[in-house]
């Protein structure tokens, strides 16, 4: 049961934080495509500080630190490259699918490009000798002892990063929803002209809209290339920006339907990538592995299963209304 | 040397051509009649075309910026000096007629076939999946699903061409049965998007980036070593070791190359090329000239007023779902019954970049079928560019997909290009002018007066002249 949680915990997380990232890219009134292309560069961002400052001989001993560091390099990283994305769909009104898809194109071969260069292979690493895991150790609780499930989940080969993401996505779903910028940022994306009319600044909520987008999508790949790939930034993440797109609309555009759909997605990946070794009740049988069902049933599930929900739910979808339209002051 | 002189011819052709562009085209104004030249600027496919070069030119110089950035960086031991970047800036423009270096260690240029071929073998798939891009996008939408597409195209292909036993039927018959099978898969594959969409107004970009997935995974369990049940078209051989499927040729079929690997002797190239023009040159003629694309474009325009002029918006929806499909599936097959080309079925972790590339190739061309030709083979040109690269100096390939990513993001502002051509934004216009017109515009005004005062006030003196001399 810790382990499925964990594992799913690993997948959903990430795509939590870039699914509220397209919320607020969209919620502005930007479609934001461009996640995918914004989770590499944030996730080789993240890496390469965390690699450059540990090459310099600094933070060894502090890998907790050097961790917030590395978030918070690929958090800005995240938000710079994603002003490419703000100066052509809001500056110059450009057709914000095909902005999106230039940086999607961007991203993987700048930071291949730079990778080779600086490495000379083809991915980029954390130092070896960094462990950012966090053991039960840490916490004080003595080795021998029986964990309880809190304890397993919360306590036990943790990542902090994990949490903090956590946070900062309720923090930030709170002030989407209940504060007066949230409101104003959520009306542009309904209707511009309107909040022109009663003087917000449009062009000024897209561009925070698109850089906070920028930031937790830069979040997000340096999470997913810490959990999921171990430390190292390939110029890839699997699909992952494209998922939490799907996340998104899936969710609504809402954060809390969308932390919902993100477990679900999350959980059923966590199935069919780890269906051997789910224990559920605990009592030693695998049932999953015991079904004789090919595994790749057990892949193909989360993409079916959304797929399926989809189709009962999509009556009631609610995209904000002015997304992808340039802000025209002159329309009506 | 050569390099440097082709330059120098080029610069005097356009330095000379704008120049007399320029004299003609103010002796008609002041004139009044219109010249060849500005009838030919004033149609709108031109400035599309100006548009897209334009991109395709501010990509290229920003990559060679790029390029510039990092030389003296270190990489592995060496760093990269200015004679690898002078070799780069000239193989980012001209790397598909390199031919090597001669014995002073400069590159020489020429008719270089292999590099040529391979890279209209590459645009063939290429020209296909951006066909299925840019036909969605006539219809509003955004098929990012071509990479699912044509993996199922491929899996069609594969199995059907390496199935029917060709000591029966002659291979060229396989070979369009195979062809056609590829092209019923992709389009039955994404008809799912396509009634996702009309029936259930699922957002498109969703259902295509889970059908995709779910096509890589489905593929892969086709082909499984162990479990799938066409595992029997694995090659078994050696360093193989059932890693991929059969070529093609195993069963004797492929793509006849109808005297085209006599042009580029060495290369992959083969009939294919021209049967993805033929398409390509076809739904242009179904697009533009027929009210069946008509009806297409109109869907995706505006859904409700082609329902309300009596279109079946549903259907049209669904259609152009498929045909997109098809398009794509058939790159997978022009591309895979080549007959040398090997198939990787273990895909489930990874999609096929070339569905992903349909993209950029159809927005460069701005959807135009006869554009994403063009398009694909210089998205195509620049990947035989950026390996030459690779061999020849201390960069990396990647370089040409920096400028092909650089070039659709400068497409993406063709919209502006293009009204900054018709004139109807003025580029010399800073904001802050603006803010103080009030001002400005009041000495504007005053200027323009005094001028007019003094013009009457000559004319004046003028008419007094003549009439003194009267």
């Amino acid at each position: 049961m810790a382990f499925f949680i964990q594992q799913t915990l690993v997948f959903m997380i990430p795509l939590m934080i870039v699914a509220l990232a397209g919320t607020f890219s969209e919620r502005s009134g930007v479609i934001n495509l461009a996640l995918e292309g914004i989770m590499i560069f944030g996730a080789f961002i993240g890496v390469l500080f965390i690699k450059i400052i540990s090459d310099a001989g600094l933070g060894q001993d502090h890998a907790q630190l050097l961790l917030i560091i590395g978030i918070l390099a690929a958090m800005i990283g995240g938000g710079i490259f994603s002003l490419l994305l703000a100066v052509s769909a809001i500056n110059l009104k450009a057709d914000q699918t095909i902005g999106g898809t230039a940086l999607n194109l961007l991203a993987p071969a700048l930071v291949m490009f730079l990778i080779i260069i600086i490495t000379g292979s083809n991915t980029i690493n954390t130092p070896a000798s960094l462990d950012f895991m966090l053991y039960r150790g840490d916490f004080g609780i003595a080795e021998g002892k029986e964990l309880n499930l809190f304890e397993q989940i919360f306590m036990n080969k943790v990542y902090l990063s994990n949490w903090y993401a956590l946070g900062l996505y309720v923090i930030l779903s709170v002030i989407l929803y209940f504060t007066k910028f949230g409101l104003r940022l959520r009306s542009c994306g309904e209707h511009p002209q309107a909040a022109d009319s009663v003087g917000i600044n449009v062009n000024k909520m897209r561009y925070i809209g698109v850089t906070i987008s920028g930031t937790l999508a830069g979040l997000g790949g340096f999470l997913f290339a810490l959990t999921a790939a171990g430390g190292a930034s390939t110029g890839d993440v699997a699909g992952m920006g494209f998922l939490a797109l799907a996340v998104m609309i899936f969710g609504n555009w809402n954060p809390l339907t969308i932390a919902g759909a993100a477990f679900v997605f999350g959980a059923c990946k966590c199935i069919a990538s780890g269906y051997q070794y789910i224990d559920i009740n605990g009592d030693g049988i695998y049932a999953l592995a015991n079904l004789g069902i090919s595994k790749y049933v057990y892949m193909i599930l989360p993409y079916a299963i959304t797929l399926i929900i989809l189709a009962f739910t999509s009556k009631n979808s609610h995209a904000p209304k002015a997304e992808g339209q340039p802000f025209d002051h002159g329309q009506r | 040397m050569t390099f440097i002189f082709l330059f120098l011819i080029l610069a005097v052709i356009i330095g000379g051509f704008s120049v007399y562009a320029i004299l003609t085209t103010k002796k008609a104004k002041a004139n009044g009649y219109e010249t060849w030249l500005m009838k030919f600027y004033a149609k709108d496919s031109v400035k599309t075309i100006i548009s897209s070069v334009t991109a395709i030119l501010l990509g290229l110089l920003v990559g060679c910026l790029f390029l510039i950035m990092f030389v003296g960086s270190e990489m592995s031991g060496r760093s990269i000096s200015g004679f690898d970047l002078i070799d780069a800036l000239q193989l980012i423009f001209f790397g598909g007629f390199n031919t090597g270096r001669n014995e002073f260690g400069s590159l020489i240029y020429g008719w270089n076939g292999v590099s040529l071929g391979n890279m209209l073998f590459r645009a063939t798939p290429l020209i296909l999946t951006g066909l299925s891009v840019g036909v969605a996008y006539k219809t509003g939408l955004f098929n990012i699903g071509a990479p699912g597409q044509y993996l199922m195209g491929t899996a069609a292909a594969l199995i059907v061409s390496l199935t029917i036993p060709s000591d029966v039927i002659p291979p060229f018959i396989i070979w369009i049965i195979a062809f056609l099978s590829a092209i019923i898969a992709g389009a039955l594959w994404a008809s799912i998007v396509g009634l996702f969409k009309a029936f259930l107004n699922v957002n498109e970009v969703i259902t295509c980036i889970m059908t995709n997935w779910i096509a890589a995974i489905l593929v892969t369990s086709l082909f499984d070593k162990t479990t799938g049940p066409f595992n029997f078209l694995l090659d078994p051989s050696g360093d193989k070791n059932y890693k991929f499927v059969y070529k093609t040729a195993h069963n004797g079929v492929e793509t006849i190359k109808l005297g085209l690997d006599k042009l580029f002797p060495g290369s992959q190239i083969n009939a294919g090329i021209i049967v993805a023009i033929l398409i390509a040159i076809l739904m242009f003629i179904i697009i533009n000239k027929t009210t069946f694309g008509y009806s297409l474009k109109s869907c995706g325009s505006n859904k409700h007023a082609a329902q309300y002029a009596g279109i079946n918006s549903k259907l049209y929806i669904t259609l152009s779902m498929a045909i997109a499909g098809g398009l794509a599936a058939a790159g997978a097959a022009l591309y895979y019954l080549s007959g040398n080309t090997e198939f990787t079925w273990s895909t489930y972790q990874s999609l096929p970049a070339i569905g992903f590339n349909g993209i950029p190739v159809a927005l460069l061309a701005s959807c135009n079928p006869i554009g994403i030709i063009f398009s694909a083979s210089f998205m195509a040109y620049l990947d035989i560019s950026g390996l030459q690269i690779r061999n020849m100096t201390m960069y990396n390939e990647y370089i040409s997909s920096i400028v092909s990513a650089l070039i659709v993001y400068f497409s993406a502002f063709a919209l502006i290009f293009k009204q900054i051509l018709s004139g109807k934004i003025k580029l010399f216009r800073k904001k802050k002018e603006d803010i103080s017109n009030a001002v400005d515009t009041r000495f504007k005004e005053e200027d323009y007066n005094v001028d007019k005062k003094e013009e009457t006030d000559s004319k004046e003196v003028e008419t007094t002249e003549e009439g003194g001399t009267e």
